[in-house]
């Protein structure tokens, strides 16, 4: 049997390290100029579903990211990494700002059908909206079973066996192919992409699609109504040097 | 071991009164160890006293009452200096810049920031990246050393290779002479060529010749994009025309060439975890590129990149531009005189090297050390000629310091380098000031610190050779 064809989603995010900045608008956060990366449990989905291929389980990797122009440099780190080919569907930048889990799992079901995907892996959440919906969305779009919160995926007879963190601890489930699997922290270290494969990226097949390509309406349905910073910490007294802040937790009696 | 303390007084509860008197809730005398103890663990003094001023007026009150009393002192800042120069070797009060932490000034246009001596470096790149601006100097050490440190030490680090050292970006400060004399040197002008510039002589004075108690410092843009590629090679001569191939073709975007050996990798991994991008190489270089435009960059480093794979003198490598790996990559460059203490004792040489012999001296180390050592590394700014030669072993041993010393400096001595490139000589490599400098260079020292300092209280011990 041929290995699985894998639909991996990424998302392009503010990454990590930087400093995120409220808009003096409230209407979001600042993100012209602002580096961005690839959602770091995209990252990991994306090396799981290259391991697989370097296993020989998987024969083939797509690659998906909706948003903006940018998105495609977010593909090219994909492609990098061993992806094979890969998708971008455009969005306009204002139309990004309003774009929702509902309408990425939309369009990631309708591309995993076209293409005849055997599984489709995505982040758990991501880093900005850590929503945390669209594995699960995708799943019920597809009527396709999902194992969320992914630390190790070995196959297991045709099937997948799936251990997943869950707040008790680790559990572990058998899922049937095809399915929909979301990455957590642990189920791997991704790799960074080496100057051969950056190189070998630039050659490989990026399409550019719309979200009308797929019959998906990205209309908001919702609206956000504001972005604020939280509160300042209250309380809390100022001390001079280190050796008042040793007296004062001798006066409280915790120390 | 032959150091005699010298013609001090010693600390009475009358000099403690008046020392509270002028600091009021800042004079400490307990709990001092942090305080006595350098940085690598391997300088101990024994101060009583920790004075902690918070002005200029009160660094002048105090120095005048010890110049008096001819009590030496010993500035100290962020306590992170690697020659043992920041803390006491007797009884020597330090006097801690710690509290003297404000920001003064910033004028945007001309990128000239005021501040006082005891702003830790981090804070300081906090404040000015807001401002779309930049310190010109970078170390490891960032989130502990104080600027007036720095300054005094005339600290090097990563991005030398682009924006000079400090003798160029200091615009003026201002200093306390032994005597309590405040020395206002504090311009913030660009060009000023009015008699001569003393302030280039606090420059790399160690806290020998006064206390520097506030800055002025040219500050370059903060480049809008950053991208670092990290490299790995089969000898240390690629890694030479890797750095002639950068400088022709990254020209001016080029901000900072560090190279590592592979044993210094091997600390990287064992002793801090780190994972290393790429496979195991003998050599690895790390390049990083910083410009206002990034697309510009991108292009100029990945037709780098593309030509020295093809030529063969790069084997791997990889490149990034979003900061959480970019950081990742430089913490393994950054974190290794951190990872290096992990194994007990770390013997730490900083030289300056012609790049002909420049990793000779690693090698010839590495033959004549054996197995008495852990391990010896080499890693550093090759790009400024700098090498970090370390050697380590579990617990102190006169035997290997004597192996090494002065072997070590007479080496660089017959290659014509420095025996301290931009550590210092503090108090652990005085005595080799002879090495690198003539007799009558060192003469000339010693005259000029007697004019500033008749009584010899600042910093006693440290730098010049005794006399």
């Amino acid at each position: 049997m041929s290995g699985f064809r894998i639909l991996v989603g990424c998302k392009r995010v503010i990454d990590y390290a930087v400093k995120v900045r409220v808009k003096p608008d409230k209407t979001g956060v600042v993100t012209e100029g602002v580096k961005h990366s690839m959602n770091p449990f995209d990252e990991i989905a994306v090396e799981e579903a290259v391991r697989m291929k370097e296993k020989k389980l998987a024969s083939e990797i797509i690659a998906v990211s909706c948003g903006p122009q940018q998105c495609q440099e977010t593909l090219r780190t994909a492609l990098a990494m061993g992806v094979d080919r890969a998708i971008h569907v455009i969005t306009e930048p204002k139309e990004y700002e309003s774009m929702q889990p509902i309408h990425v799992s939309k369009i990631l079901s309708k591309i995993a059908t076209e293409e005849k995907a055997d599984l489709v892996i995505v982040g758990k959440q991501a880093i900005d909206d850590d929503c945390n919906q669209t594995g699960q969305m995708t799943a019920s779009l597809l009527d396709w079973p999902q194992a969320t919160f992914a630390s190790k995926i070995e196959k297991s007879n045709g099937d997948l066996s799936v251990m997943r963190e869950i707040d008790g601890g680790l559990e572990t489930i058998k899922v049937k192919v095809p399915a929909v699997l979301t990455s957590d922290l642990r189920l791997n270290e991704p790799r960074y992409a080496t100057l051969p494969n950056i190189m070998k990226a630039k050659k490989k097949p990026l399409v550019t699609k719309k979200p009308s390509d797929y019959g998906v309406d990205i209309t908001p349905r919702q609206e956000i109504v504001s972005v604020e910073d939280p509160p300042v910490r209250q309380a809390g007294q100022k001390v001079e040097s280190v050796e008042e802040l040793v007296t004062k937790l001798k006066e409280a009696g915790l120390v | 071991p032959d150091v005699k303390r010298g013609n001090y007084g010693s600390v009475r509860d009358s000099d403690l009164a008046t020392f509270e008197r002028l600091l009021p809730g800042r004079v400490l005398t307990d709990s001092l160890d942090g305080y006595n103890t350098d940085w690598l663990k391997t300088c101990r003094g024994a101060s009583q006293v920790v004075l902690r001023p918070k002005s200029t007026e009160e660094v002048s009150a105090i120095l005048k009452y010890c110049n008096e009393k001819k009590l030496a002192v010993v500035p100290q800042g962020g306590n992170t200096g690697l020659v043992g120069g920041s803390v006491s070797v007797f009884d020597e009060i330090v006097i801690s810049t710690q509290l003297m932490n404000s920001i003064i000034s910033l004028d945007e246009i001309s990128g000239t920031l005021v501040c006082q001596a005891g702003c830790v470096l981090a804070s300081l790149e906090d404040y000015l990246s807001n401002h779309k601006l930049t310190i010109p100097v970078d170390l490891g050490a960032k989130g502990s050393c104080h600027i007036g440190g720095n300054v005094a030490t005339n600290a090097g680090g990563v991005r030398l290779l682009r924006y000079g050292s400090l003798h160029g970006n200091v615009l003026g400060l201002e200093a306390v002479l032994a005597n309590g004399e405040v020395v206002d040197c504090l311009s913030t002008l660009r060009k000023d060529n009015t008699g001569y510039d003393l302030k280039q002589l606090f420059i790399g004075s160690e806290g020998t010749l006064g206390i520097i108690t506030a800055v002025s410092l040219n500050c370059p843009q903060k480049p809008e994009a950053v991208s670092v590629a990290f490299l790995g090679c089969e000898s240390f001569q690629s890694v030479l025309d890797i750095f002639k191939e950068s400088r022709q073709k990254l020209g001016e975007v080029l901000s900072a060439f560090e190279f590592m050996d592979s044993q210094t990798m091997t600390v990287a991994k064992e002793n801090l975890k780190l994972r290393s991008p790429i496979e195991d190489y003998p050599f690895y270089v790390l390049i990083e590129t910083s410009g206002s435009n990034g697309s510009h960059d991108e292009e100029k480093l990945s037709q780098f990149l593309e030509h020295v794979m093809g030529t063969g003198i790069v084997q791997d490598g990889t490149v990034a531009t979003e900061p959480t790996k970019i950081q990742n990559i430089w913490s393994m460059r950054e974190r290794i005189a951190e990872g290096l203490m992990h194994d007990g004792y770390c013997y730490k040489y900083d030289v300056s090297l012609p790049l002909q012999s420049f990793y000779g001296l690693v090698e010839a180390m590495r033959e004549r050390m054996g197995t008495m050592v852990t391990r010896v590394i080499g890693y550093g700014h090759v790009g400024d000629g700098n090498l970090h030669l370390n050697l380590t072993s579990p617990e102190y041993s006169t035997e290997v310091m004597d192996k090494i010393e002065p072997f070590l400096y007479d080496w660089v001595a017959n290659h014509k380098g420095s025996i301290s490139a931009e550590h210092g000589l503090g108090f652990k490599k005085k005595n080799f000031i002879y090495h690198s400098k003539s007799k009558s260079a060192v003469r000339l020292m010693k005259d000029i610190k007697h004019t500033f300092d008749p009584n010899m209280i600042l910093n006693p011990y440290k730098v010049l050779p005794d006399f």
